[in-house]
């Protein structure tokens, strides 16, 4: 239709810019996060924002070279994507290295690939392959259990490299799911289960059961009293109560201390800061003496003097908060939503669906991220190391990301001549 | 089939904006809300180093120096950075055992394992010079400096006072003190604190997670420069001040002499005292602790300003001044005196055999017990007052107003009132309106309830060589240069005697000391005026007093002198009076026999030496 227009002319500049606006931002934060007056040429390629540098340039080359690609390549190579990350998945764990406690890195020189934050990007094309298949309805049970193994598979590979982060990030394909006609249970577990299972953390668990024992009776009271119906809350009701007493199981048992403690400090039950609560609370303090301006650019003295942990990487916000303040943290906060909308309107004006739950997978993925590691800075979510997208320094997560991100840009690019 | 649920998407992007207000609501609350973490913050880089400033110095009347600083160094420890140190070589570095190393280190590790605390104070200059060659060995601890207060003299422990860490009832009453700082505690070092000490100034570091010095914050822009304290000048004549407490030693009592056109005072000797530099720097808290033991001296304790004496025969003075200012005496007013004062109730108050009868001059010169209880009855018989109640309240007044009976407000903290009994005190004893002049007989010859502080006592002094009039007496004459008297001291007061009846009192005490009771207090060529008083008292043996002034032309100094049990006036206190004057007008004592008496005397164990007994040439009170 229009392909005597060049590439430049149908590609979405808003997402274009907030993405070029994002990487910039964060180039800029890492220079101040790990400033020093020795090092202090933001070129410099043995330091961090040097390297970051670099990453963004090749990143800005994938996605120059996926915009050229022909664009029907992802949806018919998804499936063979999916195969060869899920199968990369497993080669590191037997040949990687371990990185932070987990084994999911690829060693090539001095420099790490972590296939586990690509495996994202061929999860999101898989699935919207699958849910784009015309036959396929998330009414019938064998679909959604394929639409299941599918997002599942890689998490649980990742949960073996001991990676739980990057494990949890899958499950935020649930709103993919939901878009595509996925019950709206669901999705209300996922939301209803994690204040149970904090309930269940903070609360005595006989008043708890009670609790739930007076919601099922007022359900019951209100229903139309069928057998199904009474079958559905009975069960409901019994799920609830088992997953209160195995949230507590699995929290003393399962759980490992490490990430036990955090719990309990994040809970409030434990107030350890020179321990488990040393980060957030380092976290929360880099944060809030950036007052309503910040510190200004490279004055945040938290951060720089390394007060606060993995400042460049997963806790990069708090050198946005402390330099830049209240003013300049919430323009991000606002960036990314703005940036999350965006890609959901355009998703919606996809005439294929492939196009359209791939750029639903790709704000969910994204959105997840956001909020966990931003949560996490403000002592919202357990400590979970993941990186907050095109911001945090790194390789692997820059180009997964950058190269996630554009290939739904020449999705839309095309999005007249796709179906 | 999809389109069914795309109304699913504003459910979708509402649950995203949700969450990112959610931030926003919680961006707003930790950076502008709540105050604690950018408090937090400063805490976590800054560390506020003070500069301490050096304290102020004092100087006696002469330009002599008394009270100096020498440097001292505080042996600091950052018990993080302590490591692999070889302890037993510091323990014996500094003299304490492995368990104290041990509890010190927890000690400063439970205040923080990242910051300096103490961990031995105030290290002299010459034990810091074997340290200092060692302490590269030592990790984590280093020396910060500090100063030591030094006397010069080992004299007038009680006037300089001492100073020590500001405890922490002072800290949270006071925002200027922190923990570690230095306070005065007691004598001018208490009541000149604010001079003294001057500002302490504050260097702003900026350290890192591992406590490295990352150098002055923001180029020292918020740093303050510390003020060295102001210097003090002493009216303390510090030869004076030595030579009295030469004089009294092996003795109890005080001495303090004052100048009386000023109000000046040139020494203030309390005995038994101590060397003033036992309580300076590390040693205070021992040295403290076993002043404060010994119950039997009881050294700390400031006679001059605390102890209440029954000011005894000295008291005849005041009597035969208020006597004539009410009328009720004359020069001339003549009792005969029957070997004493009958009380009706066939006792008497007792006098020695004198001549008889005996005009005021007399009386005084004599100390005639008789005369002066027929003064104080007829003062407070006085007919003009409509009850002994009213009379005795004119008369306390005009006590009052020699500077009895409440603090003259001297600048060494700790001065009592002294004690002139209210009339309530008598209604309550003797019941209402049931006590009458013949009462309280005894006040008259300064017996009884009536309490006087040696200060009040030389105070008395000055105030008659002045003819009715006299300034508070004050240690300190100059704050931070020579006679900028602080105003309080520069106010004369008055007493409610007319200056007039005073010549006929001096010229009793001059008679005192040419030809009665305190002959032993003549000086070759300088006229004395004295008088001698002996005060019966629970304690013992009666208490020597003695007050003067000379020359009496131009007096240049007043004192009082009270040996707690050694007997009469004239015995101890008297000459010793007598030897201050010559010391401080002549500046060298003539009189060696006398002095050497003197300072060989030992009143402290009770007894006297046999030589000293029934000295003939000492006239009793």
């Amino acid at each position: 239709m229009r392909e005597d227009k060049g590439i430049f002319y149908r590609i979405d500049w808003v997402v274009v810019l907030l993405y070029l606006l994002l990487v910039f931002i964060g180039w800029l934060n890492i220079y101040a996060a790990v400033y020093n007056d020795i090092h202090n040429n933001i070129v410099d390629l043995t330091q961090k924002y040097g390297k970051q540098m670099v990453f963004i340039l090749a990143a800005i080359f994938l996605a120059l070279g996926i915009l050229i690609i022909d664009p029907k390549f992802f949806s018919q190579f998804a499936w063979f994507i999916y195969g060869f990350f899920l199968f990369m998945l497993v080669v590191v764990i037997f040949s990687g290295r371990v990185v932070a406690g987990s084994k999911g890195w690829f060693a090539f020189g001095g420099f790490g690939i972590q296939p586990a934050e690509f495996a994202k990007m061929a999860t999101v094309l898989a699935l919207a392959k699958y849910l784009g298949t015309l036959d396929v309805s998330l009414a019938r049970f064998r679909s959604m259990m394929i639409a299941a193994a599918i997002i599942l598979a890689p998490a649980v590979i990742v949960l073996l490299q001991h990676d739980t982060g990057s494990a949890i990030v899958f499950l935020a394909l649930v709103i993919v799911l939901y878009r595509a006609g996925l019950t709206g249970f669901v999705p209300l577990a996922f939301i209803v289960l994690p204040v149970l299972g904090i309930l269940a953390l903070l609360v005595s668990k006989v008043i708890l059961v009670a609790v739930l024992l007076l919601v099922a009776g007022i359900f019951y009271f209100y229903s139309n009293k069928k057998l199904r119906t009474i079958v559905l809350i009975t069960g409901i009701f019994l799920g609830s109560v088992g997953f209160v007493f195995s949230v507590d199981f699995s929290v003393n048992h399962i759980l490992e201390q490490h990430q036990r403690n955090r719990i309990h400090v994040l809970l409030g039950q434990v107030i350890d800061l020179k321990g488990a609560g040393y980060n957030v609370n380092q976290s929360l303090i880099a944060i809030g003496s950036g007052r309503v301006f910040g510190k200004g650019y490279l004055q945040g003295t938290q951060t720089k003097y390394n007060f606060v942990p993995e400042q460049s990487t997963d806790f990069i916000f708090c050198t946005v908060g402390e330099e830049w303040g209240f003013a300049g943290s919430s323009a991000l906060v606002l960036i990314y939503l703005g940036l999350f909308t965006r890609i959901i309107f355009l998703a919606e004006r996809q005439r294929s669906r492939f196009s359209r739950f791939y750029g639903y997978g790709v704000a969910s993925i994204l959105f997840f991220h956001f909020a966990i590691n931003i949560g996490m800075t403000l002592g919202l979510v357990p400590v979970i190391g993941i990186p907050l997208p095109f911001i945090s320094y790194g390789g692997s997560s820059m180009w997964a990301f950058t190269i996630m991100l554009f290939i739904f840009v020449r999705q839309d690019s095309y999005r007249y001549d796709l179906v | 089939m999809d389109r069914i649920y795309a109304d699913r998407r504003y459910l979708i992007i509402g649950f995203f904006l949700l969450i990112g207000l959610f931030f926003l609501a919680r961006l707003f609350y930790v950076q502008i809300m709540v105050d604690k973490y950018i408090l937090s913050a400063n805490n976590n880089v800054l560390r506020y180093v003070t500069q301490y400033p050096a304290r102020g110095l004092v100087f006696d009347r002469n330009g002599k120096l008394l009270v100096y600083n020498e440097a001292a160094y505080d042996l600091m420890v950052i018990p993080r950075q302590v490591k692999n140190a070889d302890t037993m070589a510091l323990c014996h570095l500094i003299g304490i055992d492995k368990e104290e190393f041990i509890n010190r280190l927890q000690k400063a590790r439970n205040f923080s394992p990242y910051r300096p605390s103490i961990f031995e104070a105030q290290i002299t200059r010459e034990n810091y010079g074997f340290l200092e060659e060692q302490l590269f060995l030592f990790p984590g601890f280093f020396v910060q400096s500090r100063t030591l207060r030094k006397y010069t003299y080992p004299v007038a422990a009680h006037t300089f006072g001492y100073i020590g860490e500001a405890g922490p009832e002072v800290i949270e009453k006071n925002p200027y003190y922190r923990s570690g700082d230095y306070i005065g505690i007691s004598g001018i070092e208490k009541s000149y604190e604010d001079i003294l000490r001057g500002k302490k100034g504050m260097k702003i570091r900026v350290y890192d997670v591992l406590n490295r010095d990352k150098g002055s914050f923001r180029e020292g822009k918020y740093d303050t420069a510390s003020m060295a304290g102001t210097d003090l000048y002493s009216s303390m004549d510090v030869e004076l001040q030595q030579y009295g407490e030469l004089l009294m030693t092996n003795k109890k009592g005080s001495i303090v002499a004052i100048e009386p056109q000023t109000g000046e005072i040139l020494c203030v000797v309390s005995s038994p005292s101590y060397d003033p530099n036992l309580l300076a720097g590390n040693i205070r808290k021992k040295n403290y602790t076993l002043l404060l033991q010994d119950t039997i001296f009881i050294p700390l304790f400031n006679r001059a300003l605390m102890a209440m004496y029954p000011p005894g025969s000295t008291f005849k003075l005041v009597d035969a001044l208020i006597g004539q200012q009410e009328g009720v005496l004359t020069p001339d007013t003549r009792y005969g005196c029957p070997g004493g004062f009958p009380l009706g109730n066939g006792k008497k108050v007792a006098c020695h055999p004198h001549p008889s009868p005996l005009d005021l001059v007399g009386a005084i010169q004599i100390s005639c017990n008789s005369y002066f209880c027929r003064v104080f009855k007829s003062i407070i018989d006085k007919k003009s007052f409509a009850s002994t109640r009213q009379s005795y309240e004119n008369w306390r007044k005009e006590v009052m107003s020699f500077g009895f009976g409440k603090r003259i407000g001297i600048d060494i903290p700790g001065e009592l009132n002294g004690n002139i009994p209210t009339p309530t005190y008598y209604d309550k004893y003797h019941g209402v309106d049931r006590w009458r002049s013949m009462t309280i007989i005894s006040l008259g010859i300064g017996q009884g309830e009536i309490g006087i502080t040696p200060i009040q006592l030389a105070n008395l002094a000055a105030l008659i060589s002045n003819r009715g009039w006299y300034y508070p007496p004050h240690i300190i004459h100059g704050i931070g240069r020579k006679d900028s008297l602080n105003l309080a001291y520069n106010t004369k007061r008055n007493t409610l005697v007319d200056p007039r009846y005073f010549d006929i009192v001096i010229e009793g005490m001059g008679d005192v000391v040419t030809g009665g009771t305190g002959r032993i207090a003549q000086i070759d060529s300088v006229n004395v005026c004295g008088k001698t008083g002996t005060a019966q008292n629970p304690h013992g043996k009666n208490h020597s007093i003695f007050i003067a002034f000379a020359p009496r032309e131009n007096p240049k100094i007043a004192i009082s002198v009270v040996c707690e049990n050694a007997g009469m006036g004239a015995a101890w206190a008297a000459p010793i009076a007598s030897l201050m004057i010559e010391k401080y007008l002549k500046r060298q004592v003539k009189r060696k026999d006398l002095e050497e008496r003197m300072i060989n005397g030992n009143l402290i164990n009770g007894k006297l030496p046999e030589s000293e007994r029934g000295q003939g040439n000492l006239l009793p009170d």
